[in-house]
């Protein structure tokens, strides 16, 4: 009696039973390509540290601490950068996580069925939007409205803080956290929805059954299931503020300055490399603006992990709550 | 019973305040889109589709090496990025138990939350400063760095939703695992794949930051792929942050013609996603 062909028995996992030639040459050509996400990824951070090396060497830990920023004089400092960025990037957050948190609880748990989709559909459209976009936007139409009505209500109704001083450009710390919260909102409420829709069902039903209002079941029994989901959703928000580059660059007036005012100019990390990069003719200036790169993609790369761990946590409880 | 009241109106007034945070997050994208569909309007024409750029202080002229610069590099990004991203999603999900596929997985994710600027600066130091110039082949490139995780996951998503009894049926038959996965599985999953190439497409059309050194810019046609070129995002960027008015109007008008591919794109993966793939 001739031999049956082999047929692979428990396919779940797709562990090869028996040889066959084509599933073992198609395994390894897809993980050679899941290869290159990894390759790519590590690639990206042996490059940057070789690009910013001779910056590293030149100026130490220094380079963080320094003020002046003058490539004629060869003076690197990325202190007002690192301030420009979390500045702008916190003011942002300020703004987006209570609207984005909002928008999460009204599309997963109040919004009418027939709603959700639609609306749904366009918060994530205004991340559709690209950057540049939104600084055309924001130079043409959103910083003009700064400059004439809501910078002069601020500094009138709260004039004598530190932060609403100063000339009112328009252009400036405040129109660049505007121009990030705006673009980063799509991204903080479709995890957060994403974060809220893991939540078991049986937790809401529970509270409700309990007499609880429909807010208060989210708050008792939704919130703090979704916790650590949602903080990964707003890391994941500021991980996007930190390296935007377009629209900020075009926004926030690009001046190397630490002021207190929010009306004042200031600088990002993504914007200077963005602005000086191709015009950097010396190598200590090129290293310098590498340099920075690399602590932007350091920082995200955290940011991210971070991010990632926490929104699987809560997905992975759901799993288990429910087995 | 007064209680009970106060209780009624903070859920009343907390349910109002989620509607209003979602309706004052769509301002923006009203205002953007109805300003770019205005301003961008009265500088659209036949020219500025087919023409190159006037010399500054001429009327007329148009972005036509804009636009076919952005054509080029998406290509080039679609053509390096679809087959790697499928080919990885592909095995993500078929062998997604393995220690090497949660790494892959990982840094898919983690890739995709990296800035674009420093992907730039990547291919900057990988292949502007080996060529010597900037070029097409460089700004193509460092988009389909960007596309290449989400197509992987997508795709990776997808193949995982096909039902195990197709799998089953198509060995059944006597097919081999992995004509199973690229005839049966693949196929199946192939609108839902198409959607987030679609996506991930409209993404990296309106990228502006890493092609800033890697395609740089160029005011006429780039003859091949070995120049640097011009592209839509990185044209209207230098556009509107000029003195000039005339480059103002064009920069609208090229806004607009972003925004309505970068739109057509969105709907039609929508619409994709409402006929075919079952979620």
């Amino acid at each position: 009696m001739s031999r049956l062909p082999a047929i692979p028995v428990q396919r779940r996992d797709s562990r090869l039973r028996v040889g066959s030639i084509g599933d073992w040459v198609f395994r390894r050509i897809t993980a050679l390509f899941a290869l290159s996400i990894v390759a790519l990824l590590a690639g990206m951070g042996f490059e940057m540290a070789r690009a910013s090396a001779l910056s590293v060497a030149s100026f130490g830990f220094g380079f963080l601490s320094g003020v002046n920023w003058d490539p004629v004089h060869r003076s690197f400092g990325a202190l007002p950068f690192v301030f420009g960025t979390l500045l702008s990037s916190l003011l942002a957050l300020l703004i987006a996580v209570p609207i984005s948190f909002g928008i999460a609880t009204y599309l997963s748990e109040f919004a009418p069925g027939a709603a959700r989709g639609p609306l749904g559909f366009m918060v994530e459209l205004l991340a559709a939007v690209p950057s540049v976009v939104y600084g055309l936007w924001g130079t043409f139409v959103l910083v003009p409205w700064l400059r004439d009505s809501v910078e002069p209500l601020l500094s009138s109704c709260c004039g004598g803080l530190p932060f609403f001083a100063g000339p009112q450009h328009g252009f400036g710390m405040l129109a660049g956290a505007v121009i990030l919260a705006i673009m980063i909102t799509p991204t903080i409420s479709s995890v957060s929805r994403e974060v809220l829709g893991v939540v078991p069902l049986t937790l809401r039903e529970g509270a409700l059954a309990l007499g609880a209002t429909r807010w208060e079941a989210v708050r008792i029994a939704v919130l703090p299931y979704a916790r650590s989901g949602l903080f990964g959703a707003v890391l994941l928000g500021l991980g996007r503020a930190l390296g935007e580059a377009m629209a900020i660059t075009m926004l926030i007036g690009n001046r190397a300055e630490i002021s207190s005012s929010l009306f004042a100019p200031g600088y990002t990390m993504a914007s200077v490399i963005a602005n000086e990069f191709t015009e950097a003719t010396e190598d200590l200036h090129l290293a310098a603006l590498a340099e920075i790169g690399v602590l932007l993609f350091l920082i995200t790369v955290a940011l991210n992990i971070v991010a990632r761990l926490l929104v699987w946590r809560v997905g992975r409880l759901a799993a288990r709550g429910e087995a | 019973m007064a209680q009970h009241r106060t209780r009624l109106v903070v859920d009343f007034c907390v349910r109002a305040l989620c509607l209003l945070a979602t309706l004052l997050a769509l301002l923006p994208l009203v205002s953007v889109l109805g300003y770019v569909v205005v301003r961008g309007a009265g500088g659209l024409s036949w020219a500025f589709l087919t023409e190159l750029p006037k010399p500054l202080g001429e009327a007329g002229g148009g972005m036509a090496n804009a636009i076919q610069g952005t054509l080029r590099l998406v290509l080039i990004a679609a053509l390096l990025a679809i087959p790697a991203g499928v080919l990885s999603g592909v095995y993500l999900a078929e062998f997604k138990h393995t220690r090497f596929a949660k790494l892959a997985r990982f840094c898919a994710d983690v890739m995709s939350g990296i800035p674009s600027i420093t992907v730039g600066l990547f291919v900057y130091g990988l292949v502007v400063t080996a060529t010597r110039h900037f070029s097409a082949l460089a700004g193509g490139l460092s988009l389909g760095f960007l596309m290449l995780p989400s197509v992987a996951r997508t795709t990776e998503e997808f193949v995982k939703l096909v039902p195990e009894s197709l799998r089953e049926a198509a060995l059944g038959l006597g097919a081999s695992a992995w004509r199973t996965t690229l005839w049966v599985l693949l196929r199946t999953a192939a609108p839902g794949i198409a959607v987030g190439i679609m996506l991930a497409v409209a993404r990296v059309a309106g990228e502006t930051a890493p092609l800033l050194f890697t395609a740089f810019n160029n005011r006429f046609w780039s003859e091949s792929v070995n120049e640097p070129t011009a592209s839509l995002p990185v044209a209207i960027y230098t556009y509107a942050v000029s003195p000039y008015d005339e480059w103002h109007r064009q920069a609208w008008a090229a806004a607009l013609v972003l925004i309505l591919v970068v739109l057509l794109l969105n709907l039609s993966a929508r619409l994709v996603v409402g006929r075919k793939v079952r979620l």
